[in-house]
């Protein structure tokens, strides 16, 4: 095994990780300011990606269906906050998975009527498409390094948005006391609409990126979703720390894992069955580490509120 | 130790930089009432709940009937006679009354554990429950919901529970909170007797009642406990009159 | 508070419901449309899947959102059993040789034991915890498994396993899809009894305590996390057993008995019927197949008003339809 491939596989896990956290920063915002477990996040991821598609197809701009994947991500995400969401901060946890569990089958099955069941195939931008050199002799595609840039690029103004700014400080606030925020008068619910967007626009920004490496179709945000699951519960549900930390991780010991296992498998029990069997350990790999976390740190790496 | 019935050595417990409980030693001897006052904030609830397992103190013991109880849950303590009321009521509130008692009995017989045979049929149940109820005055309540009890009513099912659970000590947290003049006065009669079933370490904001049940007391401040004694060297002692009567009366 | 009317017209709708059930195939042999017997077994098999979730989920106040894992489990032992006795392979010959088996007692009680087996480390984990995070850890795990399915190829893999022909069971002609139908209807009342026996017990009166108040579930003595884990057993074995009927239902197992559309559909019945009610999951299941069937024949698209029917119920209906045709729910 060369140290080139290792390199590549590193940086595909950072890329993972990278992807993971743009949907788990907004899943843990949501959760850490309205207390909401939400499900219909991996829609959002979805229609982020689908309107990249659409917009990039018609007028022939990767940018500008960069662009309407954030319009149309946030305006979904408003809409739904608008019109459902706010209607569940105040029942149980139950109803808001159930609740959000019906929005993805609207979502998924309107998805499905508009667009059909064909998937869309999304280009990489001609800007980005080169690849890179990197030390020890291997190439690494520029888009996926650009991943890379902007999920880091986020996290920066994530940190930012929240720690510098009047906004930042009413979601702090949000996240301790929301009864103090309203008594300081602030538009709560304006507020909740603003971070329910902005969650739901770095979920379609997640969407859109990643719908130029894979195929976008219907269902693709679920798999994502739930591993968003896994990395806010390493991580601490509510710590956007711990969504970078648990989506880097969780990243690395998946793309890792994968490459990994197999081989180490087959040094030991032949090539064919230690292949099959490192394969099928890799893919329970990040949950065995998230049970492994939970066992001894019961509320994850970061708890918000410990 | 052996006539003591729990007792409590050198309880510390912070919240960042808050010392809730700095260094508390507590005695609790058969057939007394040792009531426990302080302003508010001063950390009694939270040194009720780290005597009754809810809160891991950070270094300190409990020992109960002689036994060293430090490491068990909130559950094992009970098992062991430990019961409590909360400051604010703690109860299953879709059960009525008597269910609510009902699970303290099922608890003391051991027997959680069986999967058949309706509950409500099982007089091994709900008699002594019905019991309980009759001695703290709610059994004309019995089937109502706890949701749908009195603040006053729900205080004695509490104490109601403590009693089915065969209590060996009590802890009581403010049990007469929120009480109108005719049920403190009632309650504080009820606690008068009680006390020769097992002993009370009462947390009471009600000085009449504190003063008229309390065999010793102990007064905690900012965590501390400024000062220990009988009703009357409680009364005359300047550090509490000035860190507490003073304010309070 | 205590509604005499309201408890007797949900005994009512209770007999209502178990009567149409078991009438349903007998209206469909006297149409002539035999596929009406197998949407009666599919109701009668989902019906028993949520009574296990509703153990947990209804009582306990846990929920689960992996619960698939268990009805994928028990559809892959009767998978596995089956393919191993039709092929007469042995699945393993140490300490003693066993060849799987194409007998349903055999199998429920390897499905059964196998969920056992499976939720004891799950719930061990899970209930260490609470809340949200108890959702998305049981969703995880039962994902793990789901991707585990999926990348072992031994029994099909993505693929799935199929089962040549339905297991037998001693006295009944498995075949006959009418016998078939009454074994799972006979199934789902041992187990609706089970249900009303532990929801009346000591050990119900504990669970449903620490659905209430965990606190004081503890403050008498009783320690929430043994009651629960035992009843998130018991809740896995009753589900697992549903998915090997399941699989002989369909004579194929797949992972997407393990997805997690799966865990949340289970979900769904119960809160379609009515939670925590005895036949909640019996209304919840008879009612979400015939939606699949009837929207489904009107259009390719039945998941979308689905969705809005259930994003209804869930904003306006709380209670489901016992809820909605008994009212308030009655506790004593």
């Amino acid at each position: 095994m060369s140290t080139a491939l290792l390199i590549e596989q590193i940086l595909n896990g950072l890329q993972f990780g990278v992807m993971l956290f743009l949907m788990a920063a907004g899943l843990t915002l949501i959760f850490g300011v309205m207390g909401l477990i939400n499900l219909a996040h991996g829609s959002l991821y979805m229609i982020g990606a689908f309107a990249c598609a659409a917009v990039a197809a018609a007028t022939g701009s990767f940018w500008l269906g960069l662009v309407a994947s954030l319009a149309a991500a946030a305006a979904a995400g408003a809409l739904v906050e608008l019109v459902v969401i706010r209607r569940l901060y105040d029942r149980d946890h139950l109803d808001q998975v159930l609740a959000t569990f019906a929005l993805i089958l609207i979502f998924s099955e309107g998805t499905r009527w508009l667009f059909g069941s064909f998937p869309l195939y999304l280009d990489i931008p001609s800007a980005l498409s080169g690849a890179v050199q990197l030390p020890g002799g291997g190439r690494y595609p520029l888009y996926r390094l650009t991943i890379i840039g902007v999920g880091i690029a986020v996290a920066v103004g994530l940190y930012l948005l929240i720690s510098k700014t009047r906004l930042g400080m009413r979601i702090r606030a949000g996240e301790s006391d929301r009864e103090m925020i309203a008594a300081l008068g602030v538009d709560i619910r304006t507020l909740y609409t603003v971070v329910f967007a902005l969650g739901a626009a770095l979920a379609g920004l997640a969407g859109a990126l990643v719908g130029a490496l894979q195929s976008v179709q219907v269902g693709m945000g679920e798999p994502v979703l739930i591993l968003a699951f896994v990395v806010i519960v390493i991580g601490g549900i509510g710590s956007i720390k711990g969504a970078l930390v648990g989506a880097i991780l969780v990243g690395l010991v998946d793309t890792l894992g994968r490459f990994l296992l197999p081989k180490l498998f087959a040094a030991f029990m032949g090539p064919a069955q230690g292949a099959t069997a490192g394969a099928a350990i890799a893919s329970m790999l990040i949950y065995i580490v998230m049970a492994l976390i939970l066992a001894f740190r019961p509320k994850g790496l970061f708890a918000a509120n410990a | 130790m052996a006539d003591t019935v729990l007792s409590i050595r050198d309880l510390k417990k912070t919240f960042g930089a808050l010392k809730a409980t700095d260094g508390v030693s507590i005695d609790l001897r058969p057939g007394e009432i040792h009531a426990l006052i302080g302003p508010n904030g001063a950390g009694k609830t939270t040194l009720i709940h780290q005597i009754s397992g809810s809160i891991k103190p950070d270094s300190g013991s409990v020992h109960f009937l002689g036994e060293d109880v430090s490491r068990l849950g909130v559950a094992a303590r009970a098992r062991r006679g430990l019961g409590r009321s909360f400051q604010i009521s703690s109860l299953a509130p879709e059960f009525s009354a008597l269910r609510n008692v009902m699970l303290a009995v099922q608890s003391r017989q051991g027997s959680s554990f069986r999967f058949f045979g309706p509950v409500m049929a099982d007089k091994s149940l709900t008699e002594p429950a019905m019991a309980m109820l009759e001695r703290t005055g709610l059994a004309a309540r019995a089937q109502v919901p706890a949701a749908a009890l009195s603040h006053g009513e729900r205080r004695q099912l509490e104490i109601a529970i403590a009693l089915a659970l065969g209590s060996k000590a009590f802890l009581f947290d403010e049990p007469m909170a929120g009480m109108g003049p005719e049920g403190s006065k009632a309650l504080t009669a009820f606690l008068d007797t009680l006390r020769h079933e097992a002993p009370i370490l009462l947390v009471e904001h009600d000085m009449d009642a504190v003063f008229a049940l309390a065999d010793r007391i102990s007064v905690l401040v900012y965590g501390r406990i400024i000062a220990s004694g009988t009703v009357d060297e409680i009364r005359n002692d300047p550090e509490v009159r000035r860190a507490y009567l003073g304010e309070a009366s | 508070m205590r509604d005499g009317q309201a408890m007797s017209r949900e005994t009512l709708i209770n007999i209502l419901l178990a009567a149409a059930l078991l009438a349903l195939p007998f209206v469909a042999i006297a149409m002539e449309e035999p596929f009406y017997i197998t949407l009666a077994t599919r109701m009668a098999i989902l019906a028993l899947a949520a009574v296990g979730l509703n153990i947990a989920l209804g009582l306990g106040g846990l929920i689960s959102f992996g619960h698939a894992a268990f009805f994928g489990i028990g559809g892959y032992v009767a998978g596995i059993f089956a393919s191993h006795a039709f092929n007469m392979e042995p699945m393993f010959s140490a300490p003693f040789e066993f060849s799987g088996s194409d007998q349903m007692p055999v199998i429920w009680l390897a499905a059964m034991l196998v969920s056992v087996f499976v939720a004891i480390p799950i719930g061990a984990i899970s209930l260490r915890t609470s809340g949200v995070y108890f959702i998305m850890i049981t969703l995880a795990f039962a994902q793990m498994i789901y991707y585990f399915a999926i990348s072992w190829p031994a029994y099909g893999g993505e693929d799935g396993l199929s089962i040549i022909t339905r297991n037998g069971f001693p006295g009944v002609n498995t075949a006959n899809p009418l016998s078939f139908f009454l074994l799972c209807y006979g199934v789902l009342a041992v187990a609706l009894l089970m249900f009303w026996l532990i929801q009346n017990s000591r050990f119900g009166a504990a669970l449903q305590a620490g659905r209430q108040n965990e606190q004081r579930l503890a403050a008498v003595g009783i320690a929430p996390f043994r009651i629960r884990l035992v009843a998130f057993a018991i809740s896995a074995a009753i589900t697992g057993l549903a998915g090997a009927l399941f699989a002989d239902l369909n004579r194929f197992v797949s992972p997407s008995m393990l997805s997690w559309h799966m865990s949340g559909e289970l979900i769904v019945l119960i809160i379609l019927g009515g939670t925590a009610r005895l036949f909640g999951p019996v209304a919840g299941a008879v009612l979400f197949v015939l939606f699949e069937f009837a929207l489904g024949g009107i259009t390719e698209h039945w998941q979308f008003f689905l969705g809005l029917i259930l994003l209804g119920v869930v904003l306006f209906a709380r209670g489901g339809l016992i809820g909605l045709v008994a009212g308030k729910a009655r506790h004593g």
